[in-house]
C-alpha cells in the first residue's frame, strides 16, 4: 500500500491500464498538458490534447471506441458534459440497442464536479443522477484514492461506457492504494466501511465522509451507524442497501446533488417496495437544494449536506420513529 | 479482372434503379400502415457514385436517410425491408427500424439519426484506423446533409479531422432542404465548401445528379486521403425529390424548382447517357426493370413473413 490522493491514484490507474492495454488513449482539454508523465510514456499519438470542444471529444471517443479502441476522456469539469451528451447519450448509449447489438462501446468519460473549490454552478453540479437515467451508461462516484484507483482500472477494461465523476472536494485527500496493478475495485459493488445496526446512511463521494463522521458522532448517543459507500450509482448494489436496512430498519440517504428525481428517492422508494416490513422510521433524505452550486464559500457549504443534520436527523428517527412532523430534507434548511 | 468502363456504369445504374425501386416501395409500405421513412429519392447518384469508388475495407458512418447508402454498399432488401417493419431479420434484428440502420458486415459502422451525429462520431472511426485499427490504408466516408452542416459539431469535426489529419471523407449531400425548411433560409448559399476551407480542407463541389461526376471526384478524393491521411470534403449538390418522411406531399416546396430537379433526375440522365451512347438498348432495360421488381417484391413479402422480435428482447442488447 502507498498513500497518495486521489489525482494521484487516478494518474496511477491511467499509468497501469495504459501500460496494460496499448488500445487505451486519453483525450482532453490539457489531457497531455496535465498529465506530463503519461505523455512522457504513451506518447502524442495515445495522449492528445484535444481543442476545447467538448461534443467532438465525446464524440471522437464513441466513434473509437465502436472501432476497436478503449478511450478515456477528461472533460474537466462535470458541467461541460451537457455539451458532450448527445455523443454519450444518443450514441455510446443507444448505437448497441439500435444496432441490434453490432458494437459495443468501452470508453470512460471523466469529470469533476461536488463544491469545495468556490467555482460555482457552471463548474460544479453533481449531475450524476442524469447519466443514471441515460440506458446504457453506468455511472461511478467513488470516494476514496484506493477505489478511485481501483473502479477506474474496472472501467477501462469494462466493455460498456462509464461515466466516472470525481469529487472536487476529495481530489486533493489522501489514503492507502493498493500497490498491485491487478488490483481492480467491482463496479455494482457498494462498500460498508462501517457496520452498526441502528441506523444505515448511505452517501457517495463526499457525503461518504459526512456520514462515517456522523456515525462517530452518534456513537456517545448509543446509536450504532452503518455506513455504505454506494461507490457506483449505475448498477446501483440494492441487495446491499436492502440488506443493511432489513438490519437496521432506518434508512438516511445523503448526497450532495439535489433530491428530486435522484439517489436518494431511488432509494426511499426501493427501500418502501421492498423493505416496507422491515422499516421502523420514515427513510430521510439529505440533499443539496433545486439550485445552482453557489460560488461564495458560506453559500457553497451551507448547501452541502454536514455531519451535524445527518446525526440530527439520526437521533430524531430514534426517538420518535412515527414522526408527526415532516423531516427537513434539504441539506441547506436542516443546517440554517 | 477489372470491369469495362460500360459494364461499371451499367452496373451502377442498375443499382440506383435498385435503390428507386426499394425506396418508392418503402414509401408505398408506409402508405399502408408501415413506419415512415426518410427516402434519398432524387439523391441516389451520390450514394452510388461515392460508395463505388470505396473498398471493402473502408467504413461508412451514415444518417437516417440511410437506405441508398446500404443499398449501394450491397445491402440486402430484403433485410433492410424487414429492418424497417421492426423483424427479427433485419440488419438490427428490428431494434433500429427505418432510422438507425447500421450492417457491420457491410462496413456501415454506425448510423445516428441525430442530424450531425453522424460528424461527431466520425473522426473517431478515422482515429482508429489510422491509431491501426482495422485494415491498413483504409478511410472513413461519413454522409451527412446541409442540415447538418448547421450544426456546431460539423465545424468541430472538421477542425479535429484537419488537425489530427484522420483518413476521413466528408460527403455533404447538400439536398436543398433542411426537414421542413430550404436552406437559403438557414445559410449562405456558398457557405459549405467555405466553412469546409475556413477548416483548412480541400473541397470540391459537384453536381449530385451526375453519376458519373460523383464517381470520379470520389476517386480523386479517396486516393488523395490515402496518399497522404488527410480528410477531404466534397460537396454534392442535389435534391430531395419527396418531402422530408412518409407521406409529406410537399405543399411548402416551389414547384418550379422541384421541375427543375425533376428535370435533372440522376437515374433518367444516367439512362439517357447510356441509351445516347448505344450501351442500353430498351430489351436490356425492360430485362433489368423486371428483375429489379421481382427482387423488390421477394423481399416485401420476405419482411412481412419475419418474426416479430420476441419480447424479451425489450431491454436486450442494452449492455455489453
Amino acid at each position: 500500500m502507498t498513500r497518495m490522493t486521489t489525482e494521484q491514484a487516478l494518474t496511477q490507474a491511467l499509468h497501469e491500464e495504459m501500460r496494460r492495454d496499448a488500445r487505451v488513449l486519453l483525450l482532453g482539454e490539457g489531457a497531455a498538458t496535465k498529465r506530463p508523465g503519461l505523455a512522457r510514456e504513451f506518447g502524442p499519438a495515445r495522449v492528445r490534447n484535444t481543442p476545447l470542444a467538448e461534443a467532438i471529444i465525446a464524440g471522437t471517443a464513441v466513434g473509437a471506441a465502436a472501432s476497436g479502441l478503449r478511450p478515456v476522456i477528461d472533460l474537466l469539469f462535470a458541467p461541460f458534459l451537457t455539451y458532450a451528451m448527445d455523443a454519450l447519450i444518443n450514441s455510446a448509449g443507444k448505437l448497441r440497442y439500435l444496432s441490434g447489438g453490432q458494437c459495443e462501446f468501452p470508453l470512460v468519460a471523466l469529470a469533476m464536479t461536488g463544491s469545495g473549490w468556490c467555482v460555482g454552478g457552471q463548474h460544479n453540479h453533481n449531475l450524476e443522477a442524469m447519466f443514471v437515467h441515460a440506458p446504457g451508461l453506468q455511472v461511478l462516484m467513488p470516494s476514496t484514492p484506493a477505489d478511485s484507483k481501483g473502479l477506474l482500472k474496472a472501467a477501462i477494461r469494462e466493455r460498456n461506457p462509464v461515466l466516472f465523476f470525481i469529487d472536487l472536494g476529495l481530489l486533493h485527500q489522501e489514503g492507502e492504494v493498493a500497490d498491485d496493478p491487478e488490483e481492480i475495485v467491482p463496479i455494482g459493488v457498494a462498500a460498508l466501511p462501517r457496520q452498526g445496526t441502528d441506523v444505515t446512511l448511505v452517501g457517495y463521494a463526499k457525503t461518504v465522509p459526512v456520514c462515517l463522521q456522523a456515525a462517530a458522532e452518534l456513537e456517545p448517543h448509543g446509536v450504532s451507524a452503518e455506513v455504505i459507500d454506494l461507490r457506483s450509482l449505475k448498477p446501483l448494489d440494492t441487495a446491499c442497501v436492502l440488506d443493511s436496512v432489513a438490519r437496521t430498519g432506518r434508512l438516511i440517504v445523503v448526497h450532495e446533488a439535489s433530491g428530486l428525481c435522484g439517489i436518494a428517492a431511488e432509494l426511499g422508494a426501493l427501500a418502501a417496495s421492498r423493505a416496507f416490513g422491515a422499516l421502523r422510521a420514515p427513510v430521510v433524505r439529505i440533499t443539496g437544494p433545486d439550485a445552482p452550486a453557489a460560488s461564495s464559500w458560506a453559500l457553497e457549504q451551507a448547501a452541502v449536506p454536514q455531519a451535524q443534520a445527518v446525526v440530527d436527523a439520526a437521533l430524531g428517527l430514534m426517538a420518535e420513529p412515527l414522526r408527526r412532523t415532516p423531516v427537513v430534507e434539504d441539506a441547506w434548511r436542516a443546517q440554517a | 479482372m477489372n470491369a469495362s468502363p460500360t459494364q461499371t456504369l451499367l452496373r451502377q445504374f442498375q443499382t440506383l434503379l435498385l435503390i428507386r425501386s426499394c425506396e418508392e416501395q418503402l414509401v408505398e409500405l408506409n402508405r399502408q400502415g408501415a413506419p415512415d421513412t426518410c427516402s434519398s429519392i432524387g439523391q441516389e447518384a451520390c450514394a452510388v457514385g461515392v460508395i463505388d469508388a470505396l473498398e471493402a475495407r473502408d467504413r461508412i458512418l451514415t444518417n437516417h436517410r440511410s437506405a441508398a447508402h446500404l443499398i449501394a454498399r450491397g445491402a440486402d432488401p430484403k433485410r433492410l425491408f424487414a429492418e424497417v417493419l421492426g423483424r427479427v431479420d433485419g440488419y438490427c434484428g428490428g431494434h433500429s427500424g427505418t432510422l438507425h440502420i447500421a450492417a457491420r458486415e457491410l462496413g456501415v459502422v454506425l448510423t445516428s439519426t441525430i442530424v450531425g451525429g453522424e460528424l461527431s462520431l466520425a473522426p473517431g472511426v478515422a482515429l482508429a484506423q489510422k491509431m491501426g485499427q482495422g485494415d491498413p490504408g483504409a478511410i472513413t466516408a461519413v454522409f451527412f446533409g446541409d442540415g447538418a452542416a448547421c450544426e456546431g459539431i460539423f465545424h468541430e469535426a472538421l477542425n479535429l479531422a484537419a488537425q489530427w489529419q484522420l483518413p476521413l471523407l466528408f460527403v455533404c449531400e447538400n439536398n436543398q432542404w433542411q426537414a421542413y425548411v430550404h436552406r437559403l433560409e438557414t445559410m449562405a448559399d456558398n457557405a459549405i465548401t467555405a466553412w469546409a476551407e475556413g477548416h483548412g480542407i480541400v473541397t470540391e463541389s459537384i453536381d449530385g445528379n451526375d453519376l458519373e461526376a460523383v464517381h470520379a471526384a470520389a476517386t480523386r478524393a479517396v486516393a488523395a486521403i490515402r496518399a497522404d491521411s488527410r480528410p477531404r470534403f466534397l460537396e454534392l449538390r442535389t435534391y430531395r425529390l419527396r418531402g422530408h418522411s412518409g407521406q409529406d406531399d410537399q405543399a411548402y416546396v416551389d414547384a418550379e424548382e422541384l421541375h427543375h430537379w425533376q428535370s435533372r433526375d440522376p437515374l433518367r440522365r444516367l439512362q439517357q447517357r447510356l441509351t445516347e451512347a448505344g450501351q442500353l438498348d430498351p430489351n436490356t432495360l425492360e430485362a433489368m426493370t423486371r428483375e429489379i421488381r421481382s427482387r423488390v417484391e421477394e423481399a416485401v413479402a420476405f419482411a412481412h413473413a419475419s418474426p416479430w422480435p420476441d419480447v424479451a428482447a425489450l431491454i436486450h442488447p442494452v449492455y455489453a
